[in-house]
């Protein structure tokens, strides 16, 4: 499916299907990130049953430490 | 005589008055590196009251790059990165009040002397530390801005208590490794980024315009041109252990404290003494000189190697042992050579 993922336009691919399958897929611990998906910001539990669908826009954001 | 902050003051938002309040502010910087660096020049070129800089490490070649505030000079002579950029920063701006303090950043400390500061600026490599921040503007009001980057992505986001959520709600458990340690290295323009983020929300609590703030999570890319910015307002939670109603700042307390880090990307282990000890670097230089080693030294650190292991023993106590990332190793080196 066609979504946009942190303001670019992203095809996913045919196995995604939560919004932890896309955390997996980018390779993302889920417990240091914030996902947003159209305007509403998921609690951790909401990762792994919520559906994503064409033209979802998501925003994920992951914390680091460098500095 | 036209001020030197007459640009600052003719922006509208801050104006005489803004600047007046800045000039009697004082801020804590915790780290001196990339984000350290560029945040206390800000600051001191805006003409804040005091600045304390607080860093644990020396400047090594590798941090010329992007760490501004550094010279080949400052590498030559492995000058702790607090007394450099100290001698820096009043190069700058003879007017601000500079305390450079080497030093790591631990409960001790922090909870001595947060309250007196207006506001916590972070610019430290790990979450160990960034939480015992969190916990210390919990408990003493004091805001503090989160800043970090990792190859050319960047993230920040203002914490003010009592409003916003604090990092124990943005954050189930402290991020280990990974992204922060990895090679991932990191190039310039994400500092300043970060940078211009932490800086301009600084600006605006030390002027008392809060109702300027950002209030949300912002994070980009400058390579992949992604950029976001998060409300995340809704994630603050009620039974917080470090903000909720019945906290208990857990990482302000004994067991979380740790005595020995591995240091972020540099195949290092700190080791850090019970208590601060001033430690006598003359005449552990004569015994390591009657070893037969290498030894340099200045008055703030002696290193010497031990093949294939570097060891950096600093004033106060602590010990850095690069070559090793295992930290029962380093403990074990530790005390061969320092007792
Ligand atoms: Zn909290």
């Amino acid at each position: 499916m066609k979504v946009t993922l942190n303001g670019e336009s992203v095809q996913l691919p045919e196995h995604i299907t939560f919004v932890s399958d896309v955390l997996k897929h980018y390779n993302i611990h889920e417990k240091i990130v914030v996902v947003e998906v159209n305007g509403k910001i998921l609690s951790r539990l909401e990762h792994e049953n919520t559906r994503l669908a064409d033209n979802d826009r998501i925003e994920i954001v992951h914390f680091v430490g460098g500095g | 005589m036209i001020s030197r902050y007459s640009r600052q003051e003719l922006f509208s938002p801050i104006g005489k008055n803004g600047q007046k309040k800045i000039s009697s502010s004082h801020v804590l910087i915790i780290g001196a590196g990339a984000l350290g660096s560029g945040s206390a020049e800000a600051l001191v070129r805006a003409g804040i009251g005091r600045l304390t800089i607080v860093d644990r490490d020396y400047v090594e070649w590798s941090n010329l790059q992007r760490q501004q505030l550094y010279s080949e000079e400052d590498a030559k002579n492995r000058l702790p990165k607090a007394i450099a950029a100290k001698n820096r920063l009043h190069a700058i701006n003879s007017s601000v009040e500079i305390e450079a303090m080497v030093a790591d950043a631990s409960v001790q400390e922090l909870e001595a002397w947060a309250s007196k500061f207006d506001l916590i600026i972070d610019a430290t490599d790990n979450f160990e530390t960034r939480m015992i921040i969190n916990d210390v503007s919990q408990k003493y009001g004091v805001p503090w801005i989160y800043g970090a980057c990792v190859g050319s992505y960047g993230i920040s986001y203002t914490f003010i208590p009592e409003k916003t959520p604090c990092l124990a709600c943005l954050l189930e458990t402290v991020p280990l490794g990974g992204l922060t340690c990895d090679t991932a290295g990191i190039i310039s323009p994400a500092v300043s980024m970060v940078v211009s983020y932490q800086i301009s929300e600084a600006l605006k609590i030390l002027v008392g315009d809060l109702d300027s703030l950002r209030g949300k999570l912002v994070s980009f890319d400058l390579w992949k041109n992604q950029f976001s910015a998060v409300n995340v307002d809704s994630l603050k939670k009620e039974d917080c252990p470090s903000c909720g109603a019945t906290r208990s700042y857990p990482f302000l307390s004994f067991e979380n404290q740790t005595k020995t880090a591995v240091l972020c990307g540099r195949n290092t282990v700190q080791i850090r003494p019970p208590q601060t000890a001033d430690r006598d670097l003359e005449a552990l230089e004569t015994i390591l000189i009657q070893q037969g080693r290498v030894v340099q030294r200045n008055p703030f650190l002696l290193s010497f190697q031990v093949d294939p292991y570097r060891m950096v023993v600093f004033k106060d106590g602590r010990v850095l042992i690069h070559g090793t990332k295992d930290v029962s190793e380093a403990k074990s080196l530790y005390h061969r050579y320092l007792g």
